[in-house]
């Protein structure tokens, strides 16, 4: 339930995008997910639908979403993997001296706009 | 015909948040506010976890406490009748606080006069981890019911606390619930987090968590 608070914030975001590019209409918005964001995409795009609905500017406009896959950096070999698959412990030397090296992104990367 | 260009944007979408947030503690700082950002799931004990902490520290400090819900004013009651100054928020349906509720329920409340505000956030171990409250301290509870698995499962909440409180210590001989595991399993999320197994109903270990909440509260003067 938290996509909904998500897209509050994108939405305030692109207002303030839109304001300082005198932006009249976005035609479409790119999101970049990280495949452990910990976002649903389609609850996001459903509350995305539903919110911009509401906006002057945004009324229609399509969300894109990207995903990052996520990749895991070991901190005793130094060797990075997919983290979904794997999880925590290294594959390569066992060590639980791991850290998230991407996938938790939530990022607004661009619009489309006129 | 509308000419529809690429414009560049790269930001978090919570960097607005996080900005907000941090104008937050900057003001707080300034009055010698300490605000504490309480999350739990629901049940955990938080209203409870909180009664007990003000009953420990009302006579050395200025309290005030927000409870954020959905829709009630249930806990809002409760603390009232423990004497300290409480407002309700209600996040109209929506399962977390952002800094910006945080700042017009500080606002609402008025903080210039108190120590410690305890922000009650709404009962879930997902959503309000993602946002930062402009809180100077995330605490967390965690119940001996929910099961010691739950660092594993709710990974970001673990990383963003800096308390854990392992409430309803009472019953650990009726669950299946290992406190070194927990232990174990919280600080590979994070290795700074402090660990104050209590229970709040009896009073059990909440001398602990209180000092230490106080020298948190101290040390933000």
């Amino acid at each position: 339930m938290h996509e909904l608070g998500i897209v509050f914030h994108m939405i305030d975001l692109l207002e303030r995008v839109a304001d300082e590019n005198q932006v009249q209409k976005i035609a479409s918005v790119t999101l970049e997910l990280g495949e452990v964001s910990g976002v649903v995409p389609r609850e996001l795009t459903s509350c995305w639908d539903w919110a911009v609905k509401k906006t002057a500017r945004m009324s229609g406009a399509r969300l894109v979403l990207e995903t990052i896959p996520a990749v895991t950096q070991c901190g005793d070999c130094r060797e990075t993997y997919p983290t979904v698959p794997q999880g925590r412990i290294c594959p390569y030397c066992g060590s639980e001296n791991t850290w998230l090296a991407r996938g938790n992104e939530i990022e607004l990367k661009e619009i489309e706009a006129c | 015909m509308d000419q529809f260009k690429v414009i560049e944007i790269k930001q978090s979408v919570f960097a607005d948040n996080d900005r907000e947030a941090d104008r937050v503690r900057a003001r707080l700082k300034e009055e010698g506010t300490f605000l504490l950002n309480l999350m739990s799931s629901p049940g955990a004990g938080k209203t409870t976890t909180l009664l007990r902490t003000i009953e420990a520290l009302r006579d050395q400090m200025r309290i005030g406490v927000m409870e954020a819900d959905i829709d009630s004013d249930v806990d809002a009651r409760a603390v009232a009748g423990a004497g300290v100054r409480s407002i309700q928020l209600h996040t109209g349906g929506m399962c977390h606080l952002d800094a910006g509720m945080t700042e017009q329920g500080l606002n609402e409340l008025g903080t210039a006069d108190l120590d410690l505000v305890v922000l009650e956030n709404v009962g879930n171990l997902v959503c309000p981890a993602e946002f930062d409250t402009g809180a100077v301290k995330n605490a967390m509870i965690l119940s001996v019911p929910e099961g010691h698995d739950k660092p594993l499962k709710y990974p970001l909440i673990f990383t963003v606390c800096d308390v854990l409180l392992i409430n309803k210590i009472d019953v650990l001989p009726y669950f299946d619930f290992d406190l070194d595991k927990v232990r174990e399993y919280a600080r590979r999320r994070n290795p700074r987090l402090e660990i104050f197994p209590i229970c709040a109903k009896t009073g059990q270990g909440i001398e602990a968590w209180t000092r230490w909440l106080k020298d948190q509260a101290e040390a933000w003067h």
